[in-house]
């Protein structure tokens, strides 16, 4: 909290209806915000016995010190148990809710509990208030975010999170595992099930509208110099050029001529039609406005004009459709769809449904697999017989897994890991330890990456760009980079910033802008605290079933060449002790 | 000649808020973006467009300074627009009713009006371009 040196966490247990607020000096004083609060907080809450959909466990977000006073300072960290893997559970979204927060007042939210039907919260500033849902059963996303928005209409800040019916508890049938939760329309906690916690909690959304005032401090000039400085390093260097331009979909074209975008469920790494899926081609020809995060110059989100025909005489339809890299990859390549508008119409109607669009373009990818060598018949999955590059069965696909009524749709609602357990296929499943892979096929860091991270992308390390980017490519300067990646984003993420700004923000800049703020940290400390929450969050995940094993790595992995060549197992198993070795040398600090 | 803010670029608007965070730092104390005389507002969601709420800088008579029962709100020289004294402000509210645009918003925890002084710093950080300083008659 600004001139306050405490994290003020607001409760609310579902089950009672009761809401307080706690000040806690010493998330503050030891964690800071973000990653670091938002993990310990999960650390004193969670059940590490009981379901990760028992009413019982918590879901958490924080955001951090800076969080909108600085640019480009826009996430909110959410932990809790992932329903898909068991595991610990980190997710971080953008758009409006990290502001919303902080304008109402509080560094962090703690819900527990159950509602007995399905409701929605509004926090407005002070007054918290649980308010009924169950006309909103079975909306999706686009529409549910309107019909709050139009109830909470008037002054101040505000978000809206919400789920779609993928994670909503539904009479005989489980939530998609994979369920997310949308923020604002254009953004989300995407991974690790979230939507699926909302659901078992029957909470389908939370609007938070801020008002509160913030003074600068006395003496603002640090401040405003720092600010400015800051912005100009943002806009006017290419720390963060590609980001605005193109946005992550320029890494289509430079990935596939590597030979390291996943194609067909990662049998290649290049896709025969990827110049017709490049952040190019959408550029030229569907890309109509971008939009930012609140606090964010960059605006990174690109949103595409999805038009098509619906009857002969010129009559059209369209909708606004946000693009990402990951999207892209997920529902294009490592499906075999080579058509733009086939590939918004994917991400439309996964995004709808309220899924994360990796983890079902992961499923669907292994499902096509599966169905090709008659692992599972069409007749166990609604009908619908995938094939590489077919959007109208993918779109069935899609919906089937949504409504999770056939017995091939339940188990990819659980994941292809899950599934693969069951019917068999878990040598060729695109998933590392449980969750379906990000969008490359880069070498080692990048599958080691997944395997050591918190499953989450790009959130501890960037190991597809150690792949592409390392000259001396052994087994010690890759785990190297990878534990300095570990060591700096950490920091980065307990104070909640953007990681597209990971370049503009080292530890002297966060060092100086709070500082500016009246919060004395400096590099050092900040680089000691970040261990500190690595080693504490090692320790949470481990307690909740985390190991690194060569196991979680599909055999696919070990046969279908990157760049770097085939992975080896010995390899990969050599470098996982390096990395243990070198991270046991230098902690776990007590 | 006076220079009065003008958005004639609204439809490069990306929301991120930074002209709001800039007024509200660099001329009302503030790190909240409600605490500044332009606001930015999407009409229809985020799926809709994004339209700038500012001050046009009415011409003679200037209907917040008529209303003023001080001599807080002034004309400025060259008749367009207004020139605000914080200290002649008896916060009567009278200009927030008049503004025919409104655009004066109120700061709740000074008790006064939050009008634009025409000084260019949203301008200064829009990574958009969408707003302009112009020269007027």
């Amino acid at each position: 909290m600004l001139h306050d040196d405490v994290i003020r966490v607001l409760h609310i247990n579902l089950t009672s209806g009761e809401s307080r607020v706690e000040r806690r000096a010493d998330l503050f004083q030891d964690y800071l915000g973000g990653t670091g609060v938002a993990m310990r907080l999960l650390d004193e809450l969670v059940h590490a016995d009981r379901d990760p959909l028992d009413p019982a466990q918590p879901v958490i977000m924080a955001i951090g010190p800076l969080t909108t006073i600085y640019p480009v300072v826009t996430k909110a960290v959410a932990t809790f148990r992932s329903p898909l893997t068991g595991e610990y559970g980190e997710s971080h979204a953008g758009g409006q809710f990290a502001s919303a927060l902080r304008y109402a007042g509080y560094d962090a939210l703690v819900i527990t509990g159950a509602a007995e039907r399905l409701v929605y919260l509004l926090i407005d500033g002070e007054n918290v208030e649980i308010r009924p849902a169950e006309a909103l059963a079975g909306m999706n996303v686009i529409e549910t975010g309107r019909v709050i928005r139009d109830r909470i209409e008037g002054a101040g800040h505000r978000s809206i999170i919400r789920i779609g019916p993928a994670g909503e508890m539904r009479p005989g049938c489980s939530a998609v595992r994979y369920a997310n939760v949308n923020v604002d329309t254009f953004r989300h906690f995407g991974r690790l099930g979230l939507g699926a916690v909302f659901g078992s909690k029957n909470l389908k959304a939370i609007a938070v509208i801020g008002q509160q005032h913030l003074d600068l401090p006395k003496d603002s000039r640090a401040y405003k110099k720092l600010y400015a400085e800051v912005y100009d390093r943002v806009l006017h260097t290419d720390a963060m050029k590609k980001y605005h331009e193109l946005g992550t979909p320029a890494n289509i074209l430079p990935l596939n001529e590597l030979g390291a975008l996943p194609t067909y469920n990662v049998r290649q790494g290049f896709f025969g039609e990827a110049d017709q899926i490049s952040g190019e081609a959408f550029a030229e020809n569907e890309l109509i406005t971008k939009r930012a995060c609140a606090g964010c110059q960059i605006g990174c989100i690109h949103v595409a004009l999805y038009r098509r025909p619906f009857a002969p005489g010129w009559e059209y339809e369209s909708t606004l459709v946000a693009y990402d890299h990951e999207l892209v990859y997920a529902v294009g390549s490592l499906l075999g769809v080579g058509d733009r508008r086939d590939v918004l119409r994917l991400i439309e109607d996964i995004d709808k449904a309220g899924m994360d669009t990796i983890s079902c373009g992961t499923a669907l990818a292994w499902a096509t697999e599966a169905l090709e060598r008659s692992i599972i018949e069409p007749e166990q999955f609604d009908g619908i017989d995938l094939r590489w590059g077919d959007a109208e069965r993918y779109a069935q696909g899609i919906a089937a897994i949504a409504r999770g009524e056939s017995e091939v749709a339940r188990w990819l609602g659980q994941g292809e890991v899950q599934a693969a357990r069951h019917f068999g296929g878990a040598e060729f499943v695109a998933a590392v330890g449980g969750q379906g892979v990000a969008g490359y096929w880069t070498g080692y860091a990048h599958v080691l990456g997944h395997l050591l991270g918190a499953r989450h992308s790009h959130l501890d390390n960037a190991g597809y760009a150690i792949d592409q980017k390392l000259e001396a490519y052994t087994d010690d300067a890759i785990i190297d980079r990878i534990i300095t990646d570990e060591g700096e984003r950490i920091v980065q993420t307990s104070v909640a910033i953007c990681l597209f700004a990971r370049g503009v923000y080292d530890l002297e800049t966060i060092s100086r802008a709070l500082d500016s703020v009246g919060i004395q940290r400096s590099a050092e400390q900040l680089q000691a605290m970040g261990e500190r929450i690595y080693w504490e969050r090692v320790r949470l995940r481990e307690r909740l079933g985390f190991e690194a094993r060569l196991e979680d790595i599909p055999e696919r992995f070990f046969e279908t060449p990157t760049p770097r060549g085939q992975l080896e197992p010995d390899r990969v198993s050599n470098m996982l002790e390096i990395y243990q070795a070198r991270r046991a040398a230098a902690g776990p600090a007590q | 000649m006076p220079k009065i803010l003008t958005a004639p670029r609204m439809a490069r608007c990306i929301g991120c808020d930074s002209c709001m965070l800039a007024c509200a730092r660099m001329i009302y104390k503030s790190f909240s973006p409600h605490k500044s005389a332009i606001q930015i507002r999407s009409r229809g969601g985020v799926m809709g467009r994004m339209v700038a709420n500012i001050c046009t800088a009415c011409a003679e008579p200037v209907p917040c300074v008529e209303v003023c029962p001080t001599d807080a709100l002034t004309t400025r020289d060259g008749g367009r627009g207004m020139v605000y004294r914080k200290a002649e402000c008896i916060s009567c509210h009278k200009c927030v009713e008049a503004c025919p645009v409104q655009v004066i918003g109120w700061d709740e925890e000074e008790d006064k009006p939050i009008v634009c002084i025409f000084c260019g710093q949203c301008v200064r950080f829009c990574p958009h371009d969408c707003l302009e300083m112009v020269e007027v008659e």
